[in-house]
């Protein structure tokens, strides 16, 4: 029994987040930290804040990912440990939203990493943004299952994982 | 190996930012620090830039109060109403006096949640998370009376050319009364807090000081410059939509610390909680718009320009709208609080600790997403370019230089 198979048992019981806002409105940003509150409660199911991104397991983009941005969000995703599940949170960030044809965006988030959880909404309501962060816990599971067929013994350290990047 | 003399000065710069547990949003500090305390600090922003106005520009006029009104999501209904009110300036348009008091109480309302929202972060920032979390929690009421009158909890796009674009059955008032109530009496709880809690008050008093001729000097708006002593409210000094009608108070503080900046945000709350309460007593009947329908609203925009001002959460919001005739605006200029505030409110960290940065800077408010801005680089010279503003106003020029 490898690191990975601890990991497995851990990331379904507390997944911890990290919400990077890469150019959004602020619009799903407060309906991300309403999401993280009492009336919501998604503490129930171990669901955080992580202060790190080498500390987190899911990572919430909000934002149509300006160009600015994009590398900073390159740079967190990659020091994020594998497995990892990005949730692309907001017509913003599935698309570009009201703002396509801008000249200072990239238009989605899946143009710059690569997105397992969409979230439509123009914000979200804190409910659908918890539900996808239960679909997430999912995949996350799912991903480590898969590192532990493939015979991962350690998640990759800071900045080796293997990213799909193209901009 | 270096060897500290005690008359030696060491400057260490440290980077706060995009990505921060104390900052919600992309803006990064880069604060000079001398031992704990800070010498010198810098904003860098652009994180946040999506070309709002260069897309105004290129869509109607209609289309354009959904665009403006994502400039920021917290305070998404001034800033509809700006853009309105500037282009009712521009075509000469009347609001009927139902429509007026519904924009207040929908201005009102968001203006609650925005300062319980800014109340709430600070005490996270502070340390406090059980205060986060209650204040959180009540404000999910303000959000759930929001969706109440607009249709929706955030963007409701609720604001339109001569009107607002839903009207509030009568049905609802004892609803809202209800629980408006309730956050008047949960708010007294949370006061008592602010004023009297030991760690609160270690923590923010005398901490960030702008005296009153300091914050006129840096030009800041809104309840930064109200919690140094300076009575000034765009609702007061020029009266829009029904604020001339509404009675209420200028809250002010002569301190000008971090504290002061929230108690005046608590007051603040009441005097919006008792205007909600008389917009509801007092809803004139009527039209909401001054045509039968919202589709018989006129397609055709005269020439000329038009200046919207209203009291933003944050401060004095300001929109320019110019119009050559055409169904696109010309020209639509954002003037938002936080800009002033973010970047002239740098000098009340200097000389701070490094610990009280976050405390700081949270009690400005921020909102990174209505103040970005952007800079051209020319990478093959290697040089920043200046745009005169002539050259803006080039269509085609301006299309060379972003494509």
């Amino acid at each position: 029994m490898g690191l990975i198979s601890v990991i497995r048992w851990g990331v379904k019981r507390s997944p911890w987040l990290l919400h990077f806002n890469t150019g959004a409105c602020n619009g799903c940003d407060i309906e991300v930290l309403a999401a993280i509150t009492p009336l919501y409660d998604p503490e129930r199911y171990g669901v955080k804040l992580a202060p790190s991104p080498r500390h987190a397991d899911i990572i919430v983009v909000t934002g149509l990912v300006t160009k600015k941005a994009a590398e900073r969000l390159k740079r967190i995703y990659d020091q994020i440990p594998e497995p990892k599940v990005v949730v692309a949170v907001g017509a913003c960030a599935i698309s570009g939203g009201v703002f396509q044809g801008s000249y200072s965006h990239y238009s989605g988030v899946d143009r710059v990493i690569p997105v397992d959880v969409y979230i439509p909404g123009c914000p979200p309501r804190p409910d659908a943004i918890l539900k996808g962060i239960i679909r997430a816990v999912e995949i996350l599971e799912e991903k480590a299952k898969k590192m532990e067929e493939l015979g991962v013994s350690s998640p990759s350290r800071v900045g080796e994982s293997a990213t799909t990047q193209t901009s | 190996m270096v060897t500290a003399n005690s008359d030696e000065k060491y400057v260490v710069e440290i980077p706060v930012g995009p990505q921060h547990p104390a900052l919600h949003e992309p803006i990064s500090l880069r604060l000079k620090v001398e031992g704990e305390q800070v010498v010198d600090a810098h904003v860098v922003s652009g994180y946040n830039h999506r070309g709002i106005e260069w897309l105004a520009e290129r869509k109607t006029f209609y289309q354009d109060i959904f665009l403006v009104a994502r400039t920021c999501g917290i305070c998404n209904a001034v800033h509809g109403a700006a853009y309105v009110q500037a282009v009712e300036d521009l075509m000469g348009i009347e609001v009927p006096p139902r429509a007026k008091y519904l924009r207040v109480l929908v201005m009102e309302l968001e203006r609650i949640h925005s300062h319980m929202l800014v109340l709430a972060v600070l005490a996270e920032v502070l340390g406090f998370d059980t205060l986060f979390m209650l204040m959180m929690r009540d404000r999910e009421r303000v959000m759930y009376l929001k969706e109440l009158v607009t249709g929706n909890r955030v963007h409701a796009d609720f604001m339109f050319i001569g009107g607002v674009r839903r009207d509030l059955p009568s049905d609802k008032k004892d609803k809202i009364l209800k629980h408006i109530n309730y956050i008047e009496e949960r708010m007294k709880h949370y006061e008592k807090i602010w004023a009297e809690d030991p760690i609160i008050l270690k923590r923010t008093q005398g901490v960030g000081v702008a005296s009153r001729s300091q914050a006129l000097l840096h030009s800041l708006v809104g309840p930064v410059v109200r919690g140094s002593g300076v009575r000034s409210d765009i609702r007061l000094i020029d009266p829009y939509d029904a604020y001339d009608e509404i009675p209420f108070n200028v809250v002010t503080r002569d301190e000008g610390d971090t504290w002061a900046r929230m108690m005046v945000r608590i007051g603040e709350i009441y005097e919006s909680i008792n205007m909600v309460k008389y917009v509801l007593e007092h809803l004139p009947s009527g039209p909401i718009i001054p045509w039968k329908t919202i589709k018989a609203a006129p397609r055709r925009f005269p020439i000329g320009e038009g200046i919207g001002r209203v009291e933003a959460p944050r401060g004095e919001l300001l929109y320019h709208v110019v119009s050559d005739g055409k169904p696109k605006p010309y020209r639509v200029k954002i003037r938002t609080p936080s800009l002033l505030n973010i970047h002239n409110g740098v000098f009340m960290m200097l000389d701070q600790y490094i610990a009280d940065i976050p405390a700081i800077f949270a009690s400005f408010d921020p909102c990174i997403s209505c103040m970005e801005r952007v800079i051209v680089v020319d990478n093959k010279n290697n040089r920043v370019l200046r745009i005169p503003w002539r050259k803006l106003a080039d269509r085609e020029y301006v299309e060379k230089i972003f494509r």
